[in-house]
């Protein structure tokens, strides 16, 4: 299999007609991550209800890689619980596009959203009261993503 | 187009040229603003170093010592004739451009830059040439100011000609050539506008000394730096050459050995130009593989150097021209630019084309290139950028093309 590989419909497709793409106005919480090596900056906006992701947006310029995992991932989570956003992991993203064997050097373009969704997470929680804990071992699992 | 100088001989003497990359593709290299291949002639230079010579310099009594120390002065008169400095004396070697701006702005700047005074440097600066200045003026009050880059891609002196005006400027800071346009700056000019203000020069000449010939002596500068790794040489050496007028008054970059006269419990005595500046043992091997690369620049000989990567800068600029969708940084003036091409191709992403031109084997650049300010003036995320050296042909050119015309197919254009 050759890298490029990677380019097939679904992956266009998304990278050119983003799901999910745009801005929350006042959103509960927003978070914004870049990758200082290539420059791929995301945005995550998000809007909370009794624990649930009621509304997500990303905004924010990165590669197909970067833009498909970012509208397939604000996909997955829409409507989800934060317990079940906790459990989405990297292998979730990258098995719905076929992006397991991902070069390494690519890696990180693939899971920018999911850094900055969980970063956005744990804003969120840290915001909440006596929610501390649960938001420092969100931060570390943003930060151990790749 | 008819090449004036041709050059395609030169392939056989870099190895790696003839190696293949993802599935047995021929290795097309057009990554060499970033860093250049070696000739067999440098790496053989650092083995032999090893196997034959290696010890310490500038101590010991003994025969491999002397000879150490033979071949690691005897680069310094290379690079003191290879850029027409007036003395050796005048050449530092450091690790890289890098380093050689750190050294000045810590010991030159850290003496002469002050509360409310002016650094001034330029929107197509490498990283390295903004976040030392920036570092230093923070810690000073004093302000980093900027010359604008116009729509060519070249410097707006206007602005130049208005911060001198100020009466603030301390130091005035730019690179020969850009790493991300390819543009040569009009140095004349510029070291012209600050003598006349009594402002001294730095050039960052990493692009430049590798692609065209440079002469100290005739650029009138204070501050040249340049970069082993960007001219056919071993990574973790570099050069920092000063005026001597100008480098007698610094004080020592980091202290330790070699570097010192005397040194007793509380107060020590530097050493001599340049040792004062080369503190510990320095990378010896790699400063005889830059020798070695010197060498083989001058064999080649820079004005052809120059010739053959205009000539290449000149079929990429036609070809990529013809390929709808392509939007090329820089301007079109030969004369005023090097062989760095960046571009983008309608929407698709710098890594998206590079991921594709990499399956056929051809390495460039995508991103935004340790020049985010740049980035940001040209309005854009990143670029992919193809830049040439010696050994590139018109061939590597049509392999880019062809390509090109594949992430055109993949992504729909």
């Amino acid at each position: 299999m050759s890298n490029s590989d990677i380019y097939h419909e679904m992956i266009v497709d998304y990278s050119r007609n983003p799901v999910n793409y745009g801005r929350i106005e006042d959103p509960d919480v927003t978070f914004h991550d870049a990758n200082p090596l290539c420059g791929d900056s995301i945005d995550i906006d998000m809007n909370m209800d009794q624990g649930n992701v009621a509304d997500i947006k990303f905004h924010g310029h990165g590669c197909a890689i970067c833009m498909a995992c970012s509208s397939v991932l604000t996909e997955m989570v829409k409507g989800k619980s934060i317990g079940e956003v906790r459990r989405v992991g990297k292998q979730d993203v990258l098995s719905e596009l076929g992006l397991e064997h991902l070069q390494a050097v690519r890696i990180k373009c693939a899971l920018l959203s999911l850094k900055v969704l969980k970063s956005a997470l744990y804003t969120y929680l840290a915001k909440q009261s006596g929610q501390g804990h649960d938001a420092d071992s969100l931060k570390n699992e943003a930060k151990s993503l790749y | 187009m008819q090449s004036t100088v041709n050059l395609d001989h030169l392939r056989g003497d870099f190895p790696i040229l003839g190696r293949t990359v993802r599935d047995g593709k021929p290795l097309v290299y057009l990554d060499n603003a970033s860093t250049t291949q070696k000739p067999d002639s440098v790496i053989d230079s650092i083995s032999d170093y090893y196997r034959c010579h290696n010890a310490n310099i500038h101590r010991a009594v003994y025969a491999l010592a002397e000879e150490a120390t033979e071949a690691y002065e005897g680069t310094r008169n290379k690079v003191t004739s290879f850029i027409n400095a007036e003395s050796r004396e005048e050449v530092i070697f450091v690790r890289g451009t890098t380093e050689a701006i750190n050294l000045v702005a810590y010991t030159w700047g850290r003496a002469n830059i002050g509360e409310g005074d002016v650094v001034v440097t330029t929107e197509y600066e490498h990283h390295s040439n903004i976040v030392p200045w920036q570092m230093l003026v923070q810690e000073k009050g004093a302000r980093l100011e900027y010359v604008r880059v116009d729509q060519n891609g070249e410097l707006i002196l206007q602005d130049l000609h208005e911060h001198l005006a100020t009466g603030r400027v301390k130091l005035v800071t730019f690179s020969l050539m850009s790493n991300v346009l390819g543009t040569i700056s009009d140095a004349r000019k510029i070291v012209e506008a600050c003598k006349k203000a009594g402002v001294p020069t730095l050039i960052d000449g990493a692009q430049a000394v590798p692609h065209m010939p440079v002469n100290v002596r005739e650029l009138e500068c204070d501050f040249f730096a340049f970069s082993g790794h960007k001219m056919l040489g071993p990574t973790g050496i570099g050069v920092l050459w000063v005026r001597k007028p100008v480098l007698e008054t610094m004080g020592p970059f980091h202290g330790g050995g070699d570097m010192i006269r005397e040194v007793h419990k509380y107060e020590t005595t530097w050493n001599d130009l340049p040792y004062k500046f080369e503190a510990g043992t320095p990378n010896i091997a790699e400063v005889v593989g830059l020798g070695a690369a010197i060498d083989y620049l001058r064999s080649v000989g820079m004005s052809n150097v120059r010739q053959h990567e205009m000539d290449l800068t000149e079929y990429t600029l036609q070809q990529l021209s013809k390929i709808r969708g392509i939007v090329v940084y820089g301007t079109r003036d030969l004369a005023k630019r090097g062989g760095v091409v960046s571009f983008n191709f309608a929407d698709v992403h710098p890594h998206d084309v590079a991921q594709i031109l990499d399956d056929a084997g051809i390495s460039v650049r995508s991103g935004h290139h340790c020049a985010q300010v740049l980035m940001e003036k040209l309005d854009v995320a990143a670029t992919t950028r193809v830049s040439f050296c010696v050994y590139n042909t018109k061939e590597d050119v049509d392999a880019l093309v062809a390509s090109l015309e594949r992430v055109a197919e993949v992504f729909k254009l």
